[in-house]
């Protein structure tokens, strides 16, 4: 579906690419920063301990979710740069693209880039021959590993609205809000492999998200109806 | 720097291939002038005028002959036009050159991940003779030290040697090698990969079959690259023998030289294209001061470059005349702000009112574009490749580098907009493209095993 979305929507408009490139290579530079706190955390620990072990990955979960909103934020002080530079490159003044299509655009970026750097390895694997969960694992690692790196790449989409919203109008709230659910999600994570634990209240995160994004971006119930039923 | 089709003996010699940006004004191409019954694509001469009035930044060719056309004097008018068109028009280009490095580096991923040969070790080129299979590490460090040494050595020297053979006009040469090379690498090379994929897919061809898929293939591509043909196909043709070449180099490199040489490559990059004595430097301004396309076969054009003969307007337009810069020419791709052209051709059009051949302005319209050097999109593809290749974390490490080298690519256009003269398109993509791969394959993978094995997100 994500993709699904990169093709209706952004692959249209280069400039749109070049945002979602950007956003991907932000997303990058926070995951390599995040690494390489981990690492040396583990480096400097011992590694016998498990306990420790587990902490530390907390940590760097934890650590790596703040740092990528930091680099949100620092994504979004770069567009506002660059639509004031299209805007006064731009013939009749105003930016070809909005910042609310910055915001959507910079989302679908992190997002792809995390669901991929979670999913493909995996993809991967799954070519080839074997059984899942042969070692007392749970088998449907593969469908639940699908299903919550889709829901977390729509997560990053519409916390990019959500945030750039909230940078936007300066409502701290927002973006803490965005932060602290990104902060849940993750932690819900590490109810795995209690999948109910983490894979339902991500959905109903997500929804709320959704609806919350949609209102922002200008959208509200008259309209969903009256889209829904001029289709059908 | 020049990469590929120059060889004359081996396949090294591509090394010579330029890795500069060019933008798609190249000058050759004649330009055409408002109310003037130029011939040629008016873009350039448009693209030209503006640059000859502008007070911007050297232009290449046009502060060379743009002065002496008898410049309109909207000239100046139309140059904040330009600057304004510039972004425009600069993420489209941006996407135009994302399209085909993007499509060379699927290939080089594909096949390597797919095709076994291109990773296994049988041997070098002599291009680097030092071996690495030495015991120590310091010793191993030294040869892929050496090797790079060696190797750049002869791309300078080639290069070197390419620039002497233009500057004294000995076109002959020059073409009769690039022919040579193309040819070998059009049809020795496909032949090797064809082989080796149908045996990876164990799927049975006869000899005849094989001969006359080669044969065709070499020739349709020989007449594309070197003389006309669409421009879709000689693109086509272009990104398939970049693959061909970074899989050569892929699998005959050895690791440490091969990011050494990579890192040396791009520092060398720098050097040639933006010193005053650098040889790609003086091979562009040679040919901007000849007005002269570059050599086909070395660079990738995004758009073709027709020249519109002004007398007939109707039937002329279609016709790719002056494939000077489209058709690989060997001209090292100079970043030149492609929006220019664009802009000033768009620009050039709409305000001529007097001129009868309107029907033009549409077909120049899309002919701008950016020039790329087929070395970059080899290099680029050899960093990725050798990053599917040796990289533990498999994926994760290719997709970063991929990522990363489109970033820089990005960086280094929009730098091609600001400064609108050639530059070179290795140093800011492979520096980002090593950063990334050492780092991903070093800390980012332990960290996502670690991360994927518990089923955490973050």
């Amino acid at each position: 579906p994500a993709f699904g979305l990169f093709i209706f929507t952004i692959a249209r408009d280069p400039l749109r690419i070049i945002i979602l490139i950007a956003g991907a290579f932000f997303w990058l530079v926070s995951l390599l920063l995040s690494s390489l706190i981990w690492f040396i955390a583990v480096k400097a620990s011992d590694p016998q301990d498990e306990q420790l072990q587990k902490g530390l990955l907390i940590f760097g979960v934890m650590f790596s979710v703040l740092l990528q909103e930091a680099f949100r934020f620092l994504y979004y002080k770069l567009l506002r740069k660059a639509i004031e530079g299209l805007v006064a490159l731009s013939e009749d003044g105003c930016s070809p693209i909005s910042i609310q299509q910055m915001a959507y655009v910079a989302g679908v970026g992190f997002g792809l880039m995390s669901g991929a750097f979670s999913m493909i390895n995996l993809l991967a694997d799954a070519l080839g021959p074997g059984t899942v969960g042969i070692h007392g694992d749970s088998q449907l690692y593969f469908l639940t590993s699908a299903f919550m790196t889709m829901v977390l790449i729509f997560l990053h989409t519409f916390w990019g609205i959500l945030f750039f919203h909230g940078c936007e109008h300066r409502r701290w709230w927002e973006i803490a809000a965005v932060v602290i659910m990104h902060l849940t999600v993750s932690g819900l994570s590490f109810c795995n492999p209690l999948y109910v634990g983490s894979l339902v209240p991500s959905y109903l995160l997500m929804a709320a998200a959704a609806a919350w994004a949609y209102l922002l971006s200008g959208g509200s119930a008259q309209n969903l109806r009256r889209f829904l039923l001029c289709k059908c | 720097m020049i990469t590929f089709m120059n060889n004359s003996d081996s396949e090294e010699e591509p090394c010579n291939e330029r890795t500069s940006l060019m933008s798609a004004e190249s000058p050759p191409i004649p330009s055409y002038q408002d109310g003037l019954q130029a011939s040629a694509a008016g873009e350039a001469q448009a693209h030209r005028k503006r640059r000859a009035g502008s007070s911007r930044g050297p232009s290449n060719i046009a502060s060379g002959e743009m002065s002496g056309s008898g410049v309109p004097v909207r000239e100046n008018a139309l140059e904040n036009e330009e600057e304004e068109l510039t972004l425009k028009y600069g993420a489209k280009h941006v996407i135009m050159l994302f399209v085909p490095v993007t499509l060379c580096m699927i290939v080089v991923v594909a096949t390597i991940k797919s095709v076994r040969f291109y990773t296994e070790k049988n041997g070098q080129l002599i291009y680097t003779p030092f071996s690495e299979d030495t015991p120590s590490v310091g010793q191993r460090l030294l040869n892929s030290v050496l090797n790079t040494i060696v190797m750049i050595s002869v791309i300078i020297v080639m290069t070197v040697f390419l620039v002497l053979l233009y500057k004294y006009r000995c076109y002959k040469f020059i073409h009769g090698w690039l022919i040579l090379s193309s040819l070998m690498l059009l049809f020795l090379f496909t032949y090797i990969y064809l082989g080796e994929v149908l045996k990876t897919y164990n799927v049975a061809m006869d000899y005849p079959t094989l001969f006359i898929v080669i044969w065709n293939f070499g020739a349709v591509g020989m007449i594309c690259i070197h003389w006309k043909g669409p421009l879709q196909l000689q693109q086509a043709y272009l990104i398939m023998i970049s693959a061909l070449m970074a899989l050569v180099f892929i699998k005959y490199l050895p690791e440490w030289s091969a990011w050494v040489i990579l890192g040396a490559i791009s520092i060398y990059d720098l050097m040639a294209v933006l010193c005053p004595k650098g040889p790609l430097r003086m091979l562009v301004e040679t040919a901007q001061e000849r007005n002269e396309p570059i050599f086909p076969a070395l660079i990738y054009s995004s758009a073709m470059m027709w020249t519109v003969g002004m007398a007939k307007p109707d039937t002329a337009a279609r016709g790719p005349c002056q494939q000077t810069w489209d058709a690989a020419e060997d001209g090292r791709e100079h970043l030149r702000s492609p929006s220019h052209a664009e802009s000033q051709m768009s620009e050039m059009r709409s305000p001529v009112p007097t001129h009868p051949i309107t029907s033009l302005e549409e077909l120049e319209e899309e002919e701008r574009g950016v020039k790329l050097g087929l070395g970059d999109f080899i290099f680029y593809s050899v960093l990725v490749g050798k990053a599917a290749a040796t990289a533990s974390g498999d994926w994760n490490t290719t997709l970063a580098c991929f990522v990363a080298i489109l970033i820089g690519l990005c960086l280094t256009l929009l730098l091609l907009a600001v400064f609108k003269k050639a530059l070179p398109a290795l140093p800011i993509s492979i520096t980002f493209g090593l950063i990334f791969y050492f780092s991903t394959d070093n800390l980012v993978r332990p960290f996502m095993d670690t991360l994927a094995s518990h089923q955490l997100y973050i």
